[in-house]
């Protein structure tokens, strides 16, 4: 579960200050899914990557399951990432070089598993995702729904308690974000796992049973019942 | 993992890769180069010392330089003009020590008694100078006055002397006196015997003699034929051709009867030192100095330092330029291949950050670079030794010829020199020439390799200190 604490986030851009976040509150309990909406530049990726242990608050508590991670050091930080924390990114971020099932496995380099369980496991997750004959591909040979996949099955093998997802539809076609967003859910499902995802696609946004805004640093939070 | 990230990363990035392996390759080429060609000065610079010394000699001692009393030798030549027509030949002879100096023989022994000293043995050298023709009287001719324009008649006959003259060669050669007794030592172990037999140690009064081979052909000289030296006559036993560079003396005889023709009895030019530990010379010369009065003792570093001609030329410019060239271009390797290591992190920002938002520390993401780095100066490695070793195998084939100028006090006054090299200020003139060679030794090699992981490293620091400071977030924030 995360409880986000009066969360601020400041940067200095020149003379300028910019506040990213601007005391955030905010319950997320375990196995939720969450959307979060706004206008560009109002603070959605900054309070993902407050979410995802990627950087720390200026101010303000970001509790994991009862850890403070804002307090953490760098090396603890990353072990959190690389145990509980699985993200997908708008523009995949796939190494071009290294096939689908390589790309998966980077996953679990950190954790210490061993390169035939590695490959092992990459495989099932990516047959997970429906790309169970395209383990040998390479990200360019792969349309951009199947790359998002690739991406999604690299954030799931690890089995993390938290999916974040910054923008997952934002550079696909209609059908295909229906089709990652079936893939999404279903894994959710699955997976039980805590789920948080930033949009601007209004589609999804009215599915969501919880929904975020964030506006100048400043967050809502509408609870939708039946949703 | 960390090899296939590796591998393919270095397959995409080819271009990227071949340009700084070959900034690399550039600087570790030159540097084989130069050292190869320094070796190969090196040992040019050895041989030609070794043809002075003899191999296994470590110095040299020769009597200590004192000012000239005025009452040194001059050659001097006593001819009878022919009372007859014969036309007969008359020649003589006269032999030189070589630096007019001379130590007392049973300095060798002083010497061998020495610390440190393994082995003494003394040799003289001389030079001998042949002047050989005819010379015959002019006669008077009678002129009778009348015929005399304008004469005055009726005086006595007048005459003139016409006719007569002379007609001589100077041949002027060196001998060494040897040690009959010691054949390791000395001069003359620098030749081979190539034909007939070396002397033997019972030999040491006998009238017998080696040739040098390149002076043998000269004057058409076999094993079995004579040699008459200020009148003796000395059967030829052997030839010997030097290993390298020219050989110490035309002639070898037993050192008492050098002794003998030179009127320098019980006296050596040189005393041949070998030491027992080759890293001690410089003790044992000191120890020599100090306990034998009267000495000049001449190491071979001594008298490498009296090398000049182009050799010397070349190998200071090979010490100096080559060295500080092969430095420069290095270092602009290193740098080169640095910063395009670091610009090529700049552009894997969003890879190196999607890596660390995965949990991989940044420790993991800076050996990934490291390792490609070092890969590179690993393949710049390799090429710079293929390139090296073409650049030393050229110089070898091309065996420039390089000529190097010994001593030059002048106390002989030319020649072909001697053996008997004292101190660096009595030395007579010697030019020798000796093919440049550029030998590629392991050391070499492995310093190349050496070099190539410093390249890699060092560029790799670049990269990876870029890839460690980079935060996650920054990283991704840059992108999306």
């Amino acid at each position: 579960m995360y409880e986000l604490r009066g969360v601020t986030k400041r940067y200095t851009r020149g003379k300028e200050t910019v506040h990213a976040l601007d005391g955030v509150d905010l319950t997320i309990p375990d196995g939720d899914r969450l959307v979060i909406q706004g206008p560009t530049g109002g603070g959605k990726s900054t309070l993902l990557q407050m979410l995802g242990a990627l950087d720390r608050p200026t101010s303000g508590e970001v509790v994991l399951d009862g850890t403070d991670l804002a307090g953490l050091p760098e090396a603890k930080l990353t072990r959190v990432r690389s145990e509980n924390i699985g993200f997908v990114f708008q523009s995949f971020n796939l190494i071009p070089t290294l096939t689908a099932q390589e790309n998966v496995e980077t996953a679990l380099v950190p954790l210490g598993v061993k390169p035939g369980e590695r490959r092992e496991r990459a495989a099932e997750a990516l047959r997970s995702v429906g790309l169970g004959e395209r383990l040998g591909h390479l990200p360019g040979e792969l349309s951009g729904g199947q790359q998002q996949r690739v991406a999604i099955a690299r954030a799931l093998v690890k089995q993390p308690k938290v999916l974040l997802a910054d923008e997952p539809t934002g550079n696909l076609d209609e059908s295909t974000r229906d089709e990652i967003m079936d893939v999404l859910e279903r894994l959710w499902n699955e997976h039980g796992l805590t789920f948080v995802m930033v949009t601007h696609d209004s589609a999804i946004a009215r599915k969501a049973p919880r929904l975020a805004t964030i506006r100048k640093g400043r967050i809502t939070v509408t609870e939708k019942t039946g949703a | 993992m960390f090899f296939t990230y590796l591998r393919r990363e270095l397959r995409r990035r080819r271009k990227a890769a071949l340009v700084v392996a070959s900034g690399l390759a550039l600087g570790i080429a030159l540097v084989i180069v130069v050292t190869s060609v320094s070796s190969g000065m090196n040992g040019a610079q050895d041989k030609v010392l070794q043809s002075l010394y003899g191999l296994g000699t470590d110095m040299t001692v020769t009597k200590a330089a004192t000012p000239a009393t005025g009452s040194a030798q001059r050659p001097r030549f006593r001819f009878d003009a022919q009372d007859d027509d014969s036309g007969k030949e008359q020649s003589s002879d006269h032999v030189l020590v070589q630096g007019f100096t001379t130590l007392p023989s049973s300095t060798v022994g002083k010497v061998a008694g020495q610390r440190g000293v393994a082995g003494a043995v003394g040799g003289l050298s001389l030079t001998v100078v042949k002047v050989s023709g005819q010379f015959t009287r002019g006669r008077i001719q009678q002129n009778q006055g009348g015929d005399q324009p304008g004469g005055y008649g009726g005086g006595p006959p007048q005459g003139r002397v016409a006719g007569g003259g002379a007609d001589f060669d100077v041949n002027q050669y060196t001998v060494y006196g040897t040690d009959v007794t010691e054949p390791a030592l000395g001069p003359l172990t620098s030749s081979k015997i190539t034909s007939g037999r070396a002397f033997q140690k019972t030999e040491t009064d006998a009238k017998v003699a080696v040739a040098d081979s390149a002076y043998a052909k000269e004057e058409k000289l076999e094993v079995g034929d004579t040699v008459t030296i200020k009148g003796v006559k000395f059967t030829i036993v052997g030839i010997a051709t030097a290993d390298s560079g020219a050989a110490a003396a035309n002639l070898y005889i037993p050192l008492k009867r050098a002794q003998t023709l030179s009127g320098t009895k019980d006296k050596v030019t040189t005393i041949y030192v070998k030491a027992t530990d080759s890293q001690q010379i410089d003790a044992v010369k000191k120890t020599i100095q100090k306990n034998v009065s009267g000495t000049t003792v001449t190491t071979s570093a001594d008298l490498a330092d009296t090398v000049s001609g182009s050799l010397s030329t070349a190998s200071h410019l090979a010490a100096g330029v080559g060295k500080w060239l092969s430095a420069v271009v290095l270092a602009a390797a290193f740098l080169v291949a640095g910063l395009l290591t670091s610009s090529a992190v700049s552009r894997r920002v969003r890879e190196f950050g999607t890596l660390k938002a995965l949990g991989w520390r940044s420790g993991r993401v800076t050996r990934q670079v490291v390792g490609e780095a070092v890969v590179n100066g690993l393949v710049g490695g390799v090429l710079g030794i293929a390139l090296g070793l073409a650049g030393a195998y050229a110089v070898t084939a091309a065996s420039p010829t390089l000529q190097a100028q010994l001593g030059g006090g002048g106390a002989t006054g030319g020649g072909p020199g001697g053996p008997g090299f004292g101190g660096p200020g009595r030395q007579a003139a010697r030019t020798l020439e000796v093919a440049l060679t550029a030998p590629v030794s392991a050391t070499t090699i492995a310093l190349a390799v050496g070099l190539a992981v410093t390249g890699g490293l060092i560029a790799g620091a670049f990269g990876g200190w870029r890839a460690s400071r980079l935060r996650p977030a920054d990283a991704l924030r840059r992108v999306e």
